[in-house]
């Protein structure tokens, strides 16, 4: 599904991403960890399409179309989808109104009929118990004065409105309390299938007890410098990265 | 039905050869330039009464003694005034056999906005036997006025038919003597509207219904006059949402709004003249004096305005707060791109006691355009209690566009309260971006960003003229970021 061959990035010449090599296949879930500033959050951006970054060797196919040279909302629309670190406020949007002109987007690119107004409610009904998202958060303007817990629920609602067929999740745990934790990986699981694919970038093991990874890699200096399976993650929480960096470095 | 229809059809068609006829006459009859004959002529042609013709003449002969004001920031290139054309007899203007032949970027621009073909033929140009459908319309609509003795009729007509009233209250507001501009609208102004609302009567519709296509040639100095007796209420929607082409490269138009006790008038306008092409050329000059006087107590006069179009646009809707407890209030959304320059803002004068004011301001500049927020609140030392509140926010697209604050403030009792917030912000790439990321491209992303900045204005639009307000917005902005 997504092949990531020998990826380097860099802004204002500043090389962040140095050779990345990664594939997911369908149905698998990898578990991206890695120390801050490793590049974790410069790949999803990369990935998604973010022209701060500018790609100077490398590339990623997505489903064997080159991911690289399609405009970030036609990345979107085939189905990559990206639950942002920080999401971004958008003052006097309503949710509604967004969500909606996102779904017909992503219809109207697959040829089909936009959603009529109460055919998109239904939907929007639907998704939000599936994530359990509090109803007047999607009443409010686009994560306008959200606390930091609510932007990630959020994310998690608008992927689960756009049924994306690869899921990068960038720290979407962080912030979260321990009821939000078991409700956000609750939705990432009844989402899952045997033909989409998850990439959960995250710091702690906790997450990865609800989203059960198949392989965990580790990012140091903009590249993958070990990968495992879900073992490695407890090992992590133990030693922490020091290990690592060094076997790495000598 | 089918008379009704016929008869309506008849109406109309007949009229208008009749209208043709006789402006190919005036147009011989009218030589370019100003001076007294020309408005005397004006006056005589419109058979208006010795008092009109007075009106008239003392504005000419203040005009005379002005001179063509100077702003800091606008570059206005210099005007001829002997080369225009006065008594706006409607300049003809080419008339085209069918759709086929209308520019087609235009086109696109009706279609977006949804407005119906057969609309979209008249603000074209296209020759057209009738539109019927705005004729019907206007029909019922008339009848229904009549019955609560609401008066909604053109200015020449009410000179005629209500004399008193244009007597008691036309310049009562804007004087001639107060600007240029002013002056000269009424020395030579050739129509508009006039509305009287009569006392405790709300006005069961939004004047405005049939105005899309009977405002087009009111021409170029125009004249509106809103009278809202005790108690009565009426919301009115000047303009033409669709982008007309226009010769006349001058507008310089004149409302007048009167609010008498616990009287209320929302005046709201959607302006979308041609701004000029992309280089900066063509456009049309908006200069104009809107001011309403809030007459009695507890009175309130609402400004509504979203302007997108023209290539230079001068304006400050105002309030005078005469009337104790009266409110004022201003919410505007100027959109500038390419070349446009746009300087407006308003003016709050309180004069009574506990009188309120709230300013909104949203300025959007994109392009190499200027845009400048001016507004003046003044409180004078009888206006115990007077509050202000007024909100500037300017939003730039780019960077070689500009965005001015001037807010004026000057009071005169220390009862006084009255404050000022101004915000200025970029339209953000991560904003862009995290739309882009879940499947908008770049100019929906602008679209809905800037719809949601403007919304504490455009929720102050009737509703349908709302959805064509965020339209416009959409589509004067096409092409502005990435
Ligand atoms: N816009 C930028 N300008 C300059 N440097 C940047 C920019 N964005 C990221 N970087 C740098 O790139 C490196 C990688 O950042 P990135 O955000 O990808 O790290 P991360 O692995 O996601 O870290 P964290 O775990 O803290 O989220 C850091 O050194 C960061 O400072
Ligand atoms: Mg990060």
């Amino acid at each position: 599904m997504l092949v990531i061959k020998d990826l380097h990035a860099k802004i204002d010449d500043k090389e962040i991403l140095r050779g990345i090599n990664l594939e997911v296949k369908p149905g698998e879930v990898h578990a991206i960890m890695g120390p801050n500033g490793s590049g974790k959050s410069t790949l999803s951006s990369v990935l998604a399409g973010n022209d701060k970054f500018e790609v100077n060797e490398g590339s990623v196919t997505f489903n064997d179309k080159d991911l690289l040279d399609l405009a970030p909302e036609d990345r979107a629309r085939e189905g990559v989808f990206l639950s942002f670190q920080y999401p971004v406020e958008i003052p006097g949007v309503s949710m509604v109104n967004f969500m909606r002109t996102a779904v017909n987007e992503h219809r109207k690119y697959r040829n089909e009929t936009p959603y009529s107004a109460s055919e998109f409610l239904k939907l929007m009904r639907e998704k939000k118990s599936l994530v359990e998202i509090d109803s007047n958060l999607t009443n409010r303007s686009v994560n306008e004065g959200f606390s930091g817990g609510e932007k990630k629920k959020n994310e998690i609602f608008q992927m689960a409105m756009l049924e994306p067929k690869l899921a990068i999740l960038d720290e979407t745990d962080s912030g979260l309390d321990i009821d939000a934790l078991r409700v956000v990986a609750n939705g990432v699981n009844k989402l899952k299938s045997p033909d989409r694919a998850t990439i959960v970038i995250t710091h702690y093991q906790r997450l990865l007890d609800h989203i059960v990874p198949d392989f965990v890699h580790v990012l140091y200096k903009g590249r993958i410098v070990k990968s495992a399976g879900k073992e490695l993650a407890h090992e992590l929480e133990e030693k922490g990265y020091d290990w690592i960096k060094k076997e790495f470095e000598d | 039905m089918a008379e009704d229809q016929d008869k309506i059809l008849e109406e109309v068609t007949g009229g208008e050869y009749k209208y043709g006829f006789y402006s190919d006459i005036e147009m011989e009859e009218f030589p370019k330039g100003l001076n007294e004959d020309i408005v005397r002529m004006i006056s005589a042609k419109k058979n208006e009464p010795e008092f009109m013709l007075e009106f008239r003449l003392k504005a000419f002969r203040h005009w005379q003694t002005m001179e063509q004001p100077n702003w800091a920031h606008l570059k206005i290139p210099p005007i001829d005034f002997q080369d225009i054309i006065y008594f706006a007899v409607p300049k003809k203007k080419p008339e085209l056999e069918s759709m086929d032949d209308v520019d087609p970027e235009l086109k696109a621009t009706f279609d977006k906005l949804g407005i119906p073909l057969d609309e979209q033929k008249v603000l074209a140009g296209v020759a057209v036997d009738a539109v019927i459908d705005s004729v019907s319309v206007k029909t019922t609509f008339k009848e229904t006025l009549a019955e609560k003795g609401i008066i909604f009729c053109s200015i020449s007509e009410a000179v005629q038919e209500y004399p008193d009233l244009i007597k008691k209250y036309l310049g009562s507001v804007v004087p001639h003597q107060d600007n240029y501009f002013a002056a000269l609208n009424a020395a030579v102004f050739s129509d508009g509207s006039f509305v009287y609302i009569p006392k405790g009567v709300r006005c069961p519709m939004e004047l405005s219904t049939y105005f899309r296509i009977n405002a087009i040639n009111t021409g170029q100095f125009e004249r509106t006059l809103i009278v809202a007796d005790d108690d009565s209420y009426v919301s009115y929607l000047e303009g033409c949402t669709a982008p007309m082409r226009d010769e006349n490269q001058l507008h310089a138009a004149i409302v007048e709004v009167i609010a008498m006790d616990r009287a209320e008038v929302k005046y709201s306008t959607v302006q979308n003249w041609y701004p000029g092409n992309k280089e900066g050329k063509g456009g049309i000059y908006n200069f104009v004096t809107k001011r309403g006087i809030c007459k009695g107590d507890y009175s309130k006069i609402m400004w509504t305005q979203v302007e997108t179009g023209s290539a230079i646009t001068w304006k400050y809707p105002s309030c005078i707060l005469q009337g104790d407890h009266s409110v004022g209030e201003f919410y505007s959304v100027a959109v500038t791109n390419n070349y446009q320059q746009a300087d407006t803002g308003t003016k709050m004068i309180h004069l009574g006691k506990n009188t309120r004011s709230l300013i909104v301001s949203k300025g959007i500049s994109a392009g190499k355009s200027q845009n400048s927020y001016r507004g003046l609140v003044k409180v004078s030392k009888k206006a115990e209690n007077a509050r202000n509140f007024s909100q500037c926010d300017s939003l730039l697209l780019g960077d070689k566009c500009g965005a001015h604050t001037f807010p004026y403030l000057e009071t005169a009792n220390s009862t006084a309260m009255v404050e000022h917030e101004a915000t200025t912000s970029k339209i953000g790439e991560d904003q862009i971006f995290y739309c882009n990321q879940r499947g908008l491209n770049t100019e929906q992303a602008v679209g809905l960003i800037v719809n949601g900045y403007v919304k504490e204005v455009i929720n102050q639009l009737p509703m349908e003229f709302a959805v064509e307000a965020q339209k416009l917005l959409e589509i004067s902005l096409e092409g502005s970021v990435g």
